[in-house]
């Protein structure tokens, strides 16, 4: 497991709003929130589908941006940061997916169906599988970078399609959340549900922002060390 | 009430798994200093 006895302050904050904002998710989710009346308890599985979701989008956005800067001017922090949000991106998207794919087995007894916001929702993670691949190619940096933000800029290309995927092509299968309801916020949900919701989406941003710290960190060191090694290899040859 | 369960245990399942996996990123890390400050006390 991640260690945190060495982290910086930033981390250390993070760290210890991180731990009791997910147990105070959790009793949201669980005990405070009612039970909606047509799916029963199975319901409590959207407030972390969708929290992981927002992550994931969140995260593609972070690598579109770092691609974009990469591909203006490549610098070894900015390759580390997209990457290590794609990590987390993909991630996040096999949460998102999976615990859609447990709701679509409860609500429409189905694990799967080829429906418009399943089927970006994979071409999505499918997209961000591939940047993972190119970027573990052999290479000099800045032309792996190079081919990399391409990719990382196509992806995020798909993410306002994956959003907007329910609206254009309104199947009625997969519930609106967003821009839903009377006043144009939640799809008709109990005050409750909503504050649990957007509780669950603050939580799970912050594990976001913690994770992309710490794997950045831990990409940055290893990028010293390879030339630190470097250095003291040629001190020996010379 | 199993889908709920399978539904959280997979997301805290897969949570773990990466946690992990940085955390052996970080272990490796330590280890390429402690050589590295062995080589330089060697050099």
């Amino acid at each position: 497991m991640i260690k945190i006895k060495n982290s910086g302050p930033i981390d250390r904050i993070l760290f210890y709003i991180l731990v009791p904002a997910m147990f105070i998710n959790l009793y949201l989710i669980f005990i405070w929130s009612p039970v909606e009346r047509m799916m029963g308890e199975v319901q409590k599985i959207f407030y972390f589908h969708v929290g992981t979701a927002w992550v994931a989008f969140l995260a593609f956005f972070v690598v579109g941006v770092f691609s974009v800067l990469t591909l203006i001017k490549p610098k070894m922090e900015r390759f580390i940061y997209a990457g290590i949000s794609a990590e987390i991106g993909v991630l996040f998207t096999t949460l998102a997916l999976t615990t859609g794919m447990v709701w679509g087995r409860a609500s429409w007894n189905t694990w799967w169906t080829w429906e418009p916001r399943l089927i970006t929702t994979l071409i999505l993670w499918f997209i961000y599988v591939a940047y993972l691949f190119v970027r573990k190619m052999d290479g000099s940096w800045e032309k792996i970078a190079k081919l990399s933000s391409v990719f990382g800029i196509i992806g995020v290309i798909n993410v306002p399609i994956v959003f907007m995927a329910t609206r254009w092509w309104n199947t009625k299968l997969h519930p609106v959340v967003f821009g839903e309801g009377k006043d144009q916020t939640g799809g008709g949900m109990e005050p409750e549900m909503l504050a649990t919701m957007f509780f669950s989406l603050f939580t799970i941003t912050i594990l976001y922002v913690f994770l992309l710290r710490k794997g950045a960190q831990i990409e940055k060191m290893r990028e010293v060390i390879k030339k630190a090694k470097n250095n003291v290899i040629n001190k020996i040859a010379s | 009430m199993t889908y709920l369960l399978m539904g959280y245990s997979a997301i805290f399942t897969l949570l773990a798994v990466y946690m992990v996996i940085l955390g052996k990123r970080q272990k490796q890390i330590e280890k390429e200093i402690k050589q590295l400050e062995e080589w330089n006390s060697e050099i």
